[in-house]
C-alpha cells in the first residue's frame, strides 16, 4: 500500500509499504479515504517528539471503511464507513471506565503518561497512522464510529480531532456567560476553540496569532476579536488593556511547543530542545489570565519539562487544565451541533492534495504557505467504494 | 469587530510606561460584559450555556457512555517483535502498535533509554539521540536498497518553488554563498 513515511526532521515521503494485518481479535482494517494533516503532526514532523523512529507514518486524524474485522468485533462489519477517534483506547480500564478516552491505560507500552495514539510515535505507542491507504484500527467495538448518513466526509474527518479538541479546550476553560476568552494560535483547533467558546455563551473570544491571513479567516469564520502578537508591545499587557486591566476571565493555549513570539524559548525549547518546546504561549496565558481564572492546555508539549512561571500560577490562584481530547464523549453532541448548523468544521479546510504529494502537503503546511489553514490528503483508492456503488446501482 | 488596533475605549490603552498617575477609579469593580442582544447575531451563541449539554462535565464519570466496552479481561495480542516497556509499568499492554521495532545503533540505544523511567530525563535524551542516529540509519537503509533518497523532493521543494520563489531563491543564494565561503576557507588553508 501506499503510505507516509518519515525519514528525518522536515523530511517525509509517500512510500509503499506492506499492508497492515489483524494482530488482535479486536482489530479492524480500514481502508482509509480522507486523512488530515494535524498541527501536532507538525511537532513529529519537526523532530521534537522523541522516540519517531524512521519508516513511521504519522496521521491520527481518519475517516475510512472497514475491510476486514477480528474475531472478536461484533459491532462493525466490512463496508461500514467509520470515523476513527484519535486515541486508541481500550474501553475496559480504569480511565477508559471514567470516560478518559484520551488516557487509556492498555494501549501505550512504551509511556504512561499518554494513551495510545495513531502514528504519533513510539512514545504514543508505536501504531502507524492514517495518512495510509490502509490502517490497523485496535480494539474496534470500542473507538470507531459509523458515520451518520448526513454527515459529510469532510465534517465527519474533523470530527476525529480537531473539532472535539478545540470544544474540549474550551470546555476545560469552564466559561460562564459573558466571559472573556483569550485563545492562542489561530489554527484549525483555534478556530473551533473560538467557535466553541461562542456556544458556551463567551462575551468576547480574542484569537492570538501572528499570520494575518488566519486571523483575517478567524474574525470572518468565528467572528472574534483577533490580535497579532507582532504588533503588540507585551502581551499580557495587551490583553490586560483589552479587559479593563482584569486579564481574560478564560485562556486557551492551542499552540503547544512550536511557538513563535520569544527569541529564547524559541532559541531553548525549539531549535536546541533544552526544554521540551518553547513554551511561550503558556507563559502568555498564565500571565494574560486574570487572578482566579481558568487556563486551558490542549497545545501539545514534549514529555520532559517547560520553563513556566509557577509563582504566577500560585499568586494568581489560577486553575490550570489540560488533556488528550476525550473524543468519543463529544461525538454526540457535535454531531449535533453540525445537524443544527451551529458548527460547519469543514469549512476550515484550505488544500485537498493526493497523498503521493504527501512531502508538498507537509511543507505548504509547516511553513503556511498558500494561506493554508487545513490540509485533507485523499489516498489513491479513497473512491473505490462508490464506483463499486455506482455499479451496484446501474 | 474589533481588532488589536482598535481597542476599546474603556480599556484605557495608552502608549505611555507605566500607570503611577492612573488612581483606581480607572478600574471597573465589575468586569464590563456584552448584553445577550449584543450576541444575538452569533451563531449557536449559548447552545451549551448549560453545563449539563456539555459532554465533558463532570470530567470523570462512570459508567461510561457512547462505547461497547470488552467484557472481561482483554485478550493478549501476541508479542511478534521486539517491544519496548516502560519501567513505570508491570509488563506490556493487551494493545501495542508493531510497526519499527528497535534495530542497528539506534535500536541500542533505545534498549538502553528503556532502562530508566519516563521521570528521568536520561530516558528522553536518549531517545531524541536515537532518533537522530535513526535518520542516518534510514540513509543508509535506502542506499542498501538502491535508492538514492531525494532530501529535497522530501522536504517539499516542489511546494516551496510554487508558493515561496522568492524565498526559496534567498535560501538558494545563501547556502551557495556559504558553502563557496568554506570551499574558499578549506582550499586557502590548504595552501
Amino acid at each position: 500500500m501506499l503510505a507516509m513515511n518519515y525519514r528525518g526532521p522536515y523530511r517525509v515521503r509517500a512510500d509503499h509499504k506492506p499492508d497492515p494485518v489483524i494482530e488482535h481479535p479486536g482489530d479492524a482494517i480500514v481502508r482509509v479515504t480522507r486523512t488530515c494533516i494535524c498541527g501536532s503532526d507538525l511537532h513529529l514532523y519537526h523532530g521534537m517528539v522523541p522516540d519517531t523512529r524512521v519508516g513511521h507514518t504519522f496521521g491520527h486524524e481518519f475517516i475510512g471503511v472497514v475491510e476486514d474485522v477480528g474475531s472478536d468485533v461484533q459491532t462493525l462489519k466490512p463496508g461500514d464507513k467509520v470515523l476513527v477517534p484519535f486515541n486508541l483506547f481500550c474501553g475496559s480500564c480504569f480511565f477508559c471506565q471514567h470516560e478518559l478516552y484520551g488516557n487509556c491505560h492498555n494501549t501505550n507500552p512504551e509511556a504512561t503518561a499518554v494513551g495510545g495514539i495513531y502514528g504519533y510515535s513510539h512514545t504514543a505507542g508505536g501504531y502507524d497512522g492514517g495518512q495510509a491507504e490502509y490502517v490497523r484500527v485496535p480494539m474496534a467495538d470500542v473507538g470507531p464510529m459509523v458515520i451518520p448518513d448526513d454527515i459529510h466526509d469532510d465534517d465527519a474527518v474533523l470530527l476525529t480531532d480537531v473539532t472535539p479538541t478545540g470544544y474540549q479546550a474550551a470546555e476545560m476553560g469552564d466559561i460562564h456567560e459573558g466571559d472573556t476568552v483569550v485563545i492562542f494560535g489561530a489554527g484549525p483547533i483555534g478556530l473551533l476553540a473560538a467557535k466553541s467558546s461562542w456556544l458556551m455563551g463567551a462575551g468576547r473570544v480574542i484569537v492570538v496569532d501572528e499570520l494575518e491571513y488566519r486571523l483575517e479567516f478567524a474574525k470572518r469564520w468565528a467572528q472574534c476579536e483577533v490580535v497579532n502578537f507582532r504588533e503588540v508591545n507585551d502581551m499580557a499587557e495587551h490583553i490586560k488593556k483589552m479587559t479593563d486591566w482584569m486579564g481574560a476571565d478564560v485562556c486557551i493555549d492551542c499552540v503547544g511547543g512550536d511557538a513563535a513570539g520569544s527569541i529564547a524559548q524559541t532559541l531553548t525549547g525549539r531549535l536546541m530542545k533544552a526544554q521540551a518546546g518553547s513554551s511561550t504561549v503558556l507563559h502568555w496565558a498564565i500571565n494574560s489570565v486574570r487572578k482566579g481564572g481558568n487556563v486551558s492546555i490542549v497545545g501539545v508539549y514534549g514529555p520532559t519539562f517547560n520553563m513556566v512561571p509557577m509563582g504566577n500560577v500560585l499568586n494568581k490562584g489560577l486553575t490550570i487544565r489540560a488533556n488528550q481530547a476525550s473524543v468519543k464523549r463529544h461525538l454526540p453532541r457535535l454531531i449535533e451541533h453540525i445537524r443544527e448548523g451551529r458548527l460547519s468544521p469543514k469549512d476550515i479546510i484550505t488544500h485537498r492534495i493526493p497523498l503521493e504529494e504527501v512531502s508538498d502537503a507537509y511543507h505548504i503546511f509547516s511553513s503556511k504557505l498558500d494561506e493554508c489553514i487545513k490540509t485533507v490528503l485523499i489516498p489513491p483508492r479513497a473512491n473505490e467504494v462508490r464506483a463499486v456503488k455506482a455499479s451496484v446501482l446501474h | 469587530m474589533e481588532t488589536s488596533k482598535q481597542v476599546n475605549p474603556h480599556s484605557h490603552q495608552h502608549d505611555h510606561i507605566g500607570h503611577a498617575h492612573e488612581h483606581q477609579n480607572d478600574y471597573p469593580m465589575v468586569p464590563q460584559r456584552p448584553t445577550r442582544e449584543q450576541l444575538s447575531h452569533i451563531q449557536g451563541w449559548g447552545a451549551d450555556l448549560d453545563h449539563k449539554n456539555r459532554p465533558g462535565i463532570p470530567m470523570e464519570r462512570t459508567p461510561p457512555r457512547f462505547i461497547h466496552a470488552h467484557e472481561g479481561k482483554l485478550p493478549q495480542q501476541p508479542e511478534t517483535v521486539e517491544i519496548l516497556t516502560s519501567t513505570e509499568r508491570p509488563g506490556i499492554t493487551p494493545i501495542f502498535g508493531t510497526k519499527q521495532p528497535p534495530k542497528g545503533l539506534s535500536g541500542m540505544m533505545r534498549r538502553l533509554a528503556f532502562r530508566w523511567a519516563e521521570n528521568d530525563m536520561r530516558h528522553w535524551l536518549i531517545l531524541l539521540a536515537a532518533d537522530r542516529v535513526n535518520v542516518v540509519e534510514g540513509i543508509g537503509e535506502d542506499l542498501a536498497n538502491g535508492k538514492v533518497p531525494n532530501v529535497l523532493a522530501e522536504m517539499g521543494i516542489k511546494a516551496e518553488w510554487e508558493h515561496n520563489r522568492s524565498g526559496l531563491v534567498k535560501k538558494a543564494v545563501i547556502a551557495g554563498a556559504v558553502l563557496g565561503t568554506a570551499v574558499y576557507l578549506m582550499r586557502r588553508r590548504d595552501r
